[in-house]
């Protein structure tokens, strides 16, 4: 049996967010959010807007730094290195609105993807195989794609790192349904693979067909961890947080 | 001499000086473009080329092109040395917040101005050009027997003032290649479009900004020691430079480099052709003029996007 169907209980947790506080200047954005990520698990963060999703992300990807707290992968501290050694770690980045480098062509966006772990030209084809709409538009501009196109690019280009983890920042906003099946199969397979992969997504809906464990997350401090299934089987939960 | 051949001389005057300044100018795009900062302290990096250049070309007392070929390689090579230093130790400590920037390379353009002139002294020093001929050019015009070939006197260019427009072109070639078809171009274009992003994939954005400073210095001091063969070295060369190449990028569009190049061009090119019909004072007047015409009318230059 793969590893990854083992029950996701008495694994070790591959990314750990232990009571991070966050602060942009003096404002104060996280105040102690704890989360687990594990192994072939899809963890999603929910929380109203403002409620400090993105910036747990970004705190992951040490682009934020810490006032308090600490981040481990794989029981290693990750938290305070230099932010463009946390990739090398193998965690992929997919952020809110894609941000792709808009003028660098698709081949050269992937090419940026591939730089962090040394990955060769097969890694290359792996993410191209996984999106052959990307291979009909190498050299095209990235800001020239449709949305769906950009985020294809946007999930290939952080594939490249062969993650451990994978931070998913609302991957499917403003997409047209057959492309948000299209993420959502890969996000799936790719937990399949083994993957620890961190969503964050407003549509409940979508977070209760895929998600392993739910945060909720409200002021920059999470409420309460949930199964899924827990979840699906309490919808009141998320009138409660969500106010949906 | 009559107005054809005399536009021919100016003009070629003209593409020396655009030579230069599109090499100049190109070295501050590129560190507008990738880091976002002003560097006021651009004319300095230029200074210090052109005197090392001559203190380099004077230490070694033989032949003047074995003097000129060791200062193209060490002089640029000293000054890129020299900003990464200050990158590191002044523009990186106050985080690049563009007001404090600017007054930071104040405090350079000065430290490093008055620096020369104490090491140096404040003499006008000339380097002798590795190889001058005279090369008289010809000029067509249509006589009672067609079209004849005379050589106006006066009209004429020397070989080395040639060869610093050729220099030019290959460096600039040189540049655009790095930028455009390697691996190290490709992370300062992408540090260019989203510093943040390029940290999450894996871009050490210090040390990129650390050598972007010092190829923008370079880039200035290899201007600067191909003129000084032509102008002389001095403490206080950098004033114009600095005017000139900051004319350029404004009007070229920020961060453009093939809009850096068009500008130097025409600016170089006017810049030439107008001090020589009627003056310098003039030229520099035309020059302002336009960058307030291209600030008026097409604020992001004439190859640079409009801010979306």
């Amino acid at each position: 049996m793969r590893p990854s169907r083992l029950p996701i209980w008495g694994r070790p947790p591959m990314l750990k967010v232990d009571g991070i506080q966050v602060a942009y200047g003096k404002v104060q954005a996280l105040f102690g959010v704890t989360l687990e990520v594990k192994p072939g698990e899809i963890l999603c963060l929910l929380g109203r807007n403002g409620a400090g999703k993105t910036t747990v992300m970004k705190s992951i990807m040490g682009l934020l730094p810490l006032t308090g707290g600490a981040i481990f992968l794989n029981g290693e501290v990750i938290s305070g290195i230099p932010a463009h050694e946390i990739p090398r770690k193998r965690i992929g980045y997919v952020p809110q609105g894609r941000r792709l480098f808009p003028e660098l062509t698709v081949s050269e966006n992937i090419e940026i993807g591939l730089l962090p772990c040394k990955s060769g030209s097969d890694t290359r084809d792996w993410v191209l195989e996984m999106f052959p709409r990307l291979r009909e538009r190498l050299n095209q501009q990235a800001h020239t794609l449709s949305g769906g196109e950009q985020q294809m690019l946007a999930m290939a280009r952080a594939l490249c790192l062969h993650p451990q983890v994978l931070l998913l920042d609302e991957p499917t906003e403003g997409l047209q349904p057959s492309m948000i099946e299209l993420i959502r199969q890969v996000t799936v397979n790719m937990k399949n693979e083994g993957l620890g992969v961190l969503l964050v997504e407003q549509r409940v809906d979508a977070v209760l067909s895929v998600a392993d464990q739910v945060a909720f997350i409200e002021h920059g401090q999470n409420l309460e961890s949930l199964s899924a299934e827990e979840l699906r089987g309490d919808p009141d939960k998320i009138h409660r947080y969500l106010g949906v | 001499m009559e107005f054809g051949p005399h536009l021919l001389l100016a003009s070629l005057e003209g593409a020396v000086s655009a030579a230069v300044l599109a090499l100049t100018a190109m070295g501050l795009s590129i560190v507008f473009g990738v880091m976002r900062i002003v560097n006021v302290a651009h004319g300095e990096f230029f200074m210090l080329g052109a005197v090392l250049a001559w203190w380099i070309a004077s230490m070694i007392g033989a032949h003047p092109a074995v003097g000129f070929v060791v200062a193209i390689v060490i002089a640029p090579l000293a000054v890129g040395v020299i900003a990464a230093v200050a990158d590191k130790v002044i523009l990186q400590r106050i985080g690049y917040d563009p007001e404090r920037t600017i007054v930071a390379t104040i405090g350079l353009l000065y430290i490093l101005q008055q620096a020369a002139l104490m090491t140096f002294g404040p003499d006008a020093r000339p380097v002798t050009p590795p190889f001058n001929q005279r090369i008289d050019l010809p000029w067509f015009e249509f006589t009672k027997n067609g079209l004849g070939l005379f050589w106006p006197w006066g009209l004429s260019i020397t070989s080395y003032k040639l060869f610093v427009v050729l220099a030019a072109i290959l460096i600039l070639t040189g540049v655009w290649l790095l930028m455009t078809r390697t691996r190290f171009g490709l992370i300062m274009r992408a540090t260019q479009q989203d510093r943040e992003m390029s940290q999450a994939f894996g871009v050490p954005v210090d040390n990129v900004f650390a050598y972007v400073f010092g190829l923008g210095a370079a880039l200035a001091a290899i201007g600067a020691v191909l003129v000084v063969p032509v102008q002389q070295a001095h403490y206080l060369m950098g004033h114009d430079p600095l005017l000139l190449s900051f004319i350029v990028v404004i009007i070229g569009g920020l961060g453009s480099l093939p809009g850096t190049v068009i500008a130097a061009v025409l600016i170089g090119m006017s810049d030439g052709i107008i001090s020589v019909f009627f003056s310098p004072t003039l030229a520099k007047i035309v020059a302002t003029m336009a960058v307030a015409m291209v600030l008026v009318f097409r604020p992001q230059g004439l190859v640079g996007k409009a801010a979306s």
